[in-house]
């Protein structure tokens, strides 16, 4: 039997700097949020509640931005650029690269963080790389607890996933903002597009400008494709990230468009939500899910409770449903 | 008059042109070097040029601190380059410099040297190396993204073509591929895939009637391996597929231009620490596979010494490998007969497997789009290779003589107490930067800023070859590192792919097994998987112990950031900082430990990062007590082959670190 541990303050206090917008903090924050050890956890627990709502007097400033697509599409490089474009306007950025792993040995190798160019004593720039784990969904299990805990701190964070088709979803729901990366001549996208499975991203971006005609076309395609959907709102941006960069800006204005469209507090109540959800099915699984009703008697509980409340606080009003 | 029978030859073949890679710490040591190696009975020159010099680098430049004059010659401006050659007949001499991103420029330096001293470039014999796309895959000197370096080498080609018409503009290589782990059947692919890529490149900018005189001025520079039988049928099948090529790709049909012509170094990745003396046979029988058969013999050959694998050779050393040419050229009667091989069903049948091979490995190459396009797939492709390689030789299915078997030794004379090697005074590099900061100081700036505002227009414009701009900046005096400085601005950077991410995993045996459920066990105690940084500070391009640790490290469970070569100690401190690893290790085997371990253990302490760090390469014994006192927790060396072994060391200092305890 494992006694709960009490907390040290440790939590607390990154907490706490984070909350004053201590860049410092960034590092020993991820290092606390991927701990699995009890201790940690709770610790974690702490952490997520000095940033709550509540704490902050409302959302964390942060914009948070998914960028998901199929392997090799250009998603790190693409980073790269975008995060020297947000450095020039002043913004301070936390990258959080997550990286399917080796279903064989559990062990990985994080490649993003090499395609990522990066001033090394600049203090407004946090690069993380995690493995994904087992989860599907592409996102690594501390990855929503650590995008919340820095969207108070940071102007941006970002969060790179491999993603094709369904499992997009994860994603979507921490974020803000979620755009879809594809290279030209990869006909996925678009199929997955039209046939639904494949919600709609918030931004469409095709990669590889440079290779000429074929990236062209395949922009084209695409934003017919939205049309024929009716998804006007997407918007479709084709960039290239070699030297010389080019559609960076135009990408970096249409984020800031649709975070500014955005009812910010709605979607972020719905991330604090399903990330309580996910978070319990990974604590209690199925079963834990069929103890409290399903899916969509947790999710009902949920939307009844404090939307100021932390993760952590939801998943714990799921828990009292469950019989010791 | 009697006829020749056919087994013999009217004459005796005149031998192929020895030469001895050369060159360390200063242009005027190099040049003593040279002239001693020319007397001894060398018949061409071979430079090596430091890696700042390789990279574009000036010796003040903060890249290039520890790396100066250490495993070459650097020439940042014409000044050093006429010392450097200073009393060589250069009408007469045949020069190959090992050079490539920076090609363009140490060419210009060369014409501009030998013109001062009234010799015609059209005169000028030798090759520069020049083939970026092998850098990219093996060698890692490149500076600029793969678009502009083939417009550069295609700007040479064109320039050289009419200019300097006996120069080789360019080695395509294949010799780096094997030293990165390519099998023989990738080492043709892959070179042939590269050659169209260059080829292709230079189309666009001569006229098709000259194609003929291009195609014979493309030399490729190869490797030979110790299975010589099945290394000379690789030559055979590559000196068929070029002839195909030119005739069916670019038209070419002189028979004269046509002709597999290459320079070798023989195969080095095999030579051992362990027992050292044994990389003599294997030299020899290296260089028995490129000159034994004559339809495909070496134009120019140059060995590596038997203590290839402790650190830089003495000139005793290069010598004694000079000796062992002269020996096969002139005691031995293999120049007496035309090709020995000629009707061998062993050697037809293998020259046939080679060509088939090398042929599919093409297509998928031509599938990627062609060379440039492809060099993750290759890159990857080598890697896994490589980790093939490795299994075999951890396992004990290819054998290392006196490293994998009969290990038992007597102690070795040949290793003295300054370890039978050569090393270069530290001294050096703070003697290089004052010298380039005093050569900038008295040159006519003016004329310095015309010509580097030149140079940038033309890089921009594609239209325009870059040799005329270039020869007139070395002419007014530019140094190499602001050369490369302004088409680093026209061009942008680039990092290369690592490869390591598509790598198969390893076969799991009960070693890798113990170690993977030791990582696991750690990894839950911590709370989190051990993650481990493998960094490469400095210049230094050797990566293939950095993949294969890294690719390894992933095998046995752990998380691994590896970003590739060529960081600086800042980049690694603030990588491994963001990143939370447990441990983090170091690989060098550019010489330059001794400046930049203690760099990049300054720059942990300085972000607060407090973790056990480990260093591998190749590491001097003398040098491993002064590493351990600023704090490295161990070093390997390549006699360390067992790399399970090294992973449970390193888990077990996490464990240490991480105040876990030993099993139960
Ligand atoms: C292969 C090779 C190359 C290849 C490299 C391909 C690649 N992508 O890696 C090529 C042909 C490109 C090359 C080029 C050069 N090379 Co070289 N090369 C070698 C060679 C023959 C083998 C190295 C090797 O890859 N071994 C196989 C790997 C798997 O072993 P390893 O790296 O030693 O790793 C083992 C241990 O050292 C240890 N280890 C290594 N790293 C790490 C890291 C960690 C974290 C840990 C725990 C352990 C560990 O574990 C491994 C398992 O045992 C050595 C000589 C030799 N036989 O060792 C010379 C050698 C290293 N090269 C040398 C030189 C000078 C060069 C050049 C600089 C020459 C020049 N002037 O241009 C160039 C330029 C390269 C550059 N950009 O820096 C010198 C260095 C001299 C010195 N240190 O004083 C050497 C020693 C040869 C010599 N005697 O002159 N080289
Ligand atoms: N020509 C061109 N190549 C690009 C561009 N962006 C990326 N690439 C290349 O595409 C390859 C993959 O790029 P990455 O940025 O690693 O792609 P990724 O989507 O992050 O890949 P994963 O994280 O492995 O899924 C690399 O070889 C890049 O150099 C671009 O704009 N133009
Ligand atoms: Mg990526």
């Amino acid at each position: 039997m494992i006694e709960t541990p009490s907390s040290t303050g440790r939590g607390a206090q990154l907490g706490a700097r984070l909350r004053d917008r201590d860049l410092s903090a960034a590092p020993a924050t991820l290092n606390l949020v991927e701990s699995r050890t009890p201790a940690d956890l709770r610790e974690t627990a702490d952490l997520l509640h000095e940033l709550s709502p509540a704490k902050l007097g409302g959302e964390a400033p942060g914009h948070v931005i998914g960028v998901t697509g199929p392997p090799g599409a250009g998603k790190s490089t693409l980073l790269s650029a975008l995060v020297r474009a947000w450095r020039e306007r002043g913004r301070t950025v936390a990258v959080l690269a997550v990286d399917p792993s080796s279903k064989r040995s559990g062990g990985s190798l994080l490649g993003d963080r090499a395609r990522i160019d990066f001033d090394p004593s600049d203090r407004g720039l946090f690069i993380r790389s995690t493995a994904a784990g087992e989860r599907l969904g592409g996102l690594a299990p501390a990855t929503r607890a650590a995008a919340q805990a820095l969207a108070p701190a940071f102007d941006v964070v970002v969060i790179e996933t491999v993603g094709v088709g369904q499992s997009e979803t994860d994603v979507a729901d921490v974020a803000d903002t979620v755009a879809v990366i594809v290279q030209p001549g990869s006909g996925d996208a678009l199929q997955f597009i039209k046939s639904g499975i494949m919600e709609t991203p918030d931004v469409l971006v095709v990669t590889k400008a440079d290779l000429g005609k074929i990236a062209l076309s395949a922009r084209r395609d695409l934003s017919a494709a939205l049309r024929s959907l009716g998804a006007r709102d997407t918007q479709v941006i084709s960039v290239s990230s070699v030297p010389p960069p080019t559609g960076i800006d135009d990408l970096v204005d249409a984020f800031d468009a649709h975070r500014a469209a955005l009812d910010l507090p709605v979607r972020r109540l719905a991330a604090r939500r399903a990330a309580a959800l996910a978070d319990f099915a990974v604590e209690y699984g199925e079963r834990g899910i069929r103890a409290v009703g399903g899916r969509r008697a947790a999710l009902k509980l949920l939307g009844e409770q404090d939307p100021t409340l932390d993760v952590p606080a939801l998943v714990a009003t799921l828990e009292q449903k469950v019989p010791a | 008059m009697s006829e020749t029978p056919a087994h013999r030859l009217p004459e005796r073949d005149r031998p192929w042109m020895m030469r001895t890679y050369a060159g360390h710490s200063t242009a005027k040591a190099s040049n003593e070097l040279f002239r001693g190696n020319l007397a001894k009975g060398q018949t061409g020159l071979s430079i090596a040029f430091d890696l700042p010099t390789q990279t574009g680098y000036d010796p003040d430049h903060a890249l290039a601190h520890g790396e100066v004059g250490k495993v070459g010659v650097p020439i940042p401006h014409k000044g050093e380059m006429h010392t450097l050659l200073d009393g060589i007949p250069l009408d007469d001499m045949n020069t190959s410099m090992t050079i490539n991103a920076t090609a363009a420029f140490l060419l210009s330096l060369y014409i501009v040297t030998a013109e001062d001293n009234g010799i015609d470039r059209a005169k000028l014999q030798g090759t520069t190396q020049n083939d970026i796309i092998k850098e990219f895959l093996a060698r890692g000197t490149y500076a600029f993204p793969p678009g502009p370096s083939m417009r550069l080498i295609a700007d040479m080609v064109a320039f050289t073509v009419t200019e300097v018409p006996k120069w080789n503009p360019i080695n395509i290589c294949s010799y780096h591929l094997q030293e990165a782990g390519a099998t023989p059947v990738q080492e043709i692919a892959y070179a042939m895939s590269n050659a169209i890529a260059v080829l292709d490149a230079a189309r666009e900018r001569v006229p098709q009637e000259q194609m003929g005189t291009v195609f014979s001025r493309i030399s490729f520079f190869v490797n030979a391996g110790v299975r010589f039988i099945e290394e000379h049928a690789k030559l055979r099948a590559m000196s068929i597929l070029w002839e195909e090529l030119g005739r069916e790709r670019y038209g070419v049909m002189d028979p004269k231009h046509l002709r597999f012509r290459y320079g070798v170094q023989v195969n080095s990745l095999g030579l051992t620490e362990a027992q050292p003396e044994n990389n003599v046979q294997r030299i020899v029988l290296e260089a028995l596979a490129v000159t034994l058969g004559r339809n495909a013999r070496a134009r120019a050959v140059q060995l590596p010494a038997w203590n290839e694998a402790l650190g830089l050779p003495r000139p005793w050393d290069q010598q004694w490998s000079l000796r062992i040419q002269q020996v096969l050229a002139y005691e031995t009667d293999m120049l007496e007969y035309p090709d020995i091989f000629e009707g061998s069903v062993v050697m037809d049948g293998l020259v046939g497997e080679m060509l088939e091979g090398a042929r599919a490995e093409m297509a998928i190459v031509a599938e990627h789009g062609g060379a440039v396009e492809a060099v993750p797939y290759m890159k990857a492709a080598l890697v896994d290779s490589h980790r093939e390689r490795w299994r075999r030789i951890e396992a004990g299915d290819q054998v290392v003589v006196g490293m994998n078997k009969f290990e038992e030794t007597s102690p070795s004379p040949l290793v003295d107490e300054e370890g039978g090697i050569m090393t270069v005074d530290p001294a050096v590099e703070a003697q290089q930067r004052n010298a380039v900061q005093a050569w900038r100081a008295g040159r006519d700036q003016a004329a310095v800023d015309a010509a580097l505002e030149r140079l940038r227009a033309v890089a921009l414009d594609e239209s325009q070859n870059i040799m005329p701009a270039s020869i007139e900046a070395a002419r007014a005096g530019v140094t190499v590192g602001e050369w490369s400085q302004a088409l680093r601005d026209a061009f942008g950077e680039y990092r290369g792919p690592t490869g390591v991410g598509e790598a198969t995993a390893a076969e799991i045996g009960p070693d890798l097994e113990e170690v993977r459920e030791e990582v696991a066990r750690v990894g839950e105690a911590l709370g989190r998987t051990v993650k481990i940084l493998v960094g490469k500070p400095g210049l230094d391009g050797h990566s293939n112990g950095a993949e294969q640790i890294a690719v390894r490290a992933r095998d046995v469970g752990m998380d691994v950031v590896y970003e590739g070569i060529r960081l600086t100690p800042q980049q690694i401190a603030r990588s491994a900082l963001d990143e939370g690893v447990h441990v983090i290790g170091l690989s060098i085997l550019s010489g330059s430990h001794k400046e930049l371990i203690p760099a990049v253990m300054e720059e942990l302490k300085a972000a607060g990062v407090d973790v056990p760090v480990v260093v591998g390469g190749i590491i001097p014994e003398a040098d491993v007590a002064p590493l351990k006192a600023v704090g490295v927790a161990g070093v390997y060396t390549p006699k360390d082959f067992d790399m399970n072994r090294i992973m449970r060391d390193i888990v077990g200092l996490v464990a240490d670190r991480g105040g876990v305890p030993a099993p139960a």
